[in-house]
């Protein structure tokens, strides 16, 4: 039993220092709306949906690291999976390199309220350090990684466990999470930039081309991950994930 | 999970991140936004962005480094997490 558990630390350790191979292959590049790509109008009003989300999720995670201390480290970590995530830039078969969200994980242990605001720290730290995303964007970006993801990734988990083995759930919903994603960076970018002729749906059609295709195998390998990740839980921390609501827990 | 479904697991992640680099020989595999700024410029050929990053890294090598760095960070938090509940996990 100890020796499993060894082993799979090793292979996920192992998994996240290969997947960095990926990153020194491809070239440095962004994922999410750009600083001052989106007309203002649009910027505030991603801003003001967001918005809700962000009060409820940080009054979420306060009540959460107040009524089970205990869960402060795992809270910590599911942040650090997406942090970690968002940063490697995966080649994907278009020739063009993507990043995974990371963000299915907290939302299937704590709930996509909590990883909001997990979601929105990886972000800023991105838009501050790396110019990657934006602050005037941030609204937007939010809503895609922070909000979409964590909500489609913790309805799907809901609605699969129990009818399917806890990891095809594991895996479908993180899978999906990472795909809405971008399917909702394109929703924004062609909601801001209609095309002239064949509008909303001509431009959402070519940003969905470039965004989805290239996040398709990113998907799966997030989905992938995610499982590992929930496998090693149950096996060196089955009672913490139980007082969680993590019914797939023994 | 068995041993041997984790390994394979692995290998399935590796080998999504490698095949596409020989699928797409003389790819420079840039990020899929900056095709996205090119259909921007498309629909409406003027657009000048209204704010720019208050700060950007100078180089491709300084982004890197800080790319680096917050992947080493994450998986440091993510290797002590397990770290610790492993030494408490009773033997």
């Amino acid at each position: 039993m100890k020796r499993k558990n060894l082993f799979n630390a090793l292979w996920l350790l192992l998994a996240l220092v290969l997947l960095n191979i990926g990153v020194a292959y491809a070239k440095p590049a962004q994922m999410h709306v750009m600083e001052g790509f989106l007309p203002v109008g649009w910027a505030i009003f991603w801003f003001v949906v967001s918005l809700p989300f962000w009060v409820i999720g940080f009054n979420r995670i306060r009540r959460t690291m107040t009524e089970k201390p205990e869960s402060r480290l795992l809270l910590g970590m599911t942040g650090a999976f997406a942090f970690v995530l968002s940063a490697l830039k995966i080649p994907s078969v278009t020739g063009s390199s993507s990043h995974p969200t990371g963000t299915g994980l907290g939302a299937i242990l704590f709930g996509p309220f909590e990883m909001v605001i997990l979601g929105t720290i990886v972000l800023l730290f991105q838009a501050i350090l790396l110019a990657h995303g934006g602050l005037t964007t941030l609204g937007a970006n939010s809503f895609s990684m922070a909000i979409a993801g964590p909500f489609v990734a913790y309805g799907v988990w809901k609605l699969l466990k129990g009818r399917t083995s806890d990891n095809v759930a594991i895996f479908t919903a993180a899978a999906l999470a990472d795909l809405i994603t971008y399917v909702v960076t394109s929703v924004q970018l062609a909601l801001a930039y209609p095309d002239p002729v064949s509008g909303f749906m001509g431009s959402f059609i070519k940003f969905g081309t470039i965004f989805a295709i290239t996040q398709i195998p990113l998907a799966i390998s997030e989905g992938i991950l995610t499982v590992l990740v929930v496998n090693a839980l149950k096996n060196l921390n089955a009672p913490e994930l139980k007082s969680l609501g993590f019914a797939g827990a023994k | 999970m068995k041993k041997q479904t984790v390994f394979f697991l692995v290998f399935v992640v590796i080998a999504l991140a490698i095949v596409p680099l020989f699928m797409n020989p003389g790819s420079e595999f840039g990020g899929a936004d900056g095709e996205a700024e090119g259909i921007i410029s498309e629909v409406v050929p003027n657009y000048e962005p209204w704010f720019e990053p208050l700060w950007s890294p100078p180089g491709g090598e300084t982004e890197s480094l800080l790319f680096a760095l917050q992947a080493a960070l994450g998986a440091g938090v993510i290797g002590y997490y397990f770290g610790v509940k492993r030494g408490q996990k009773p033997a």
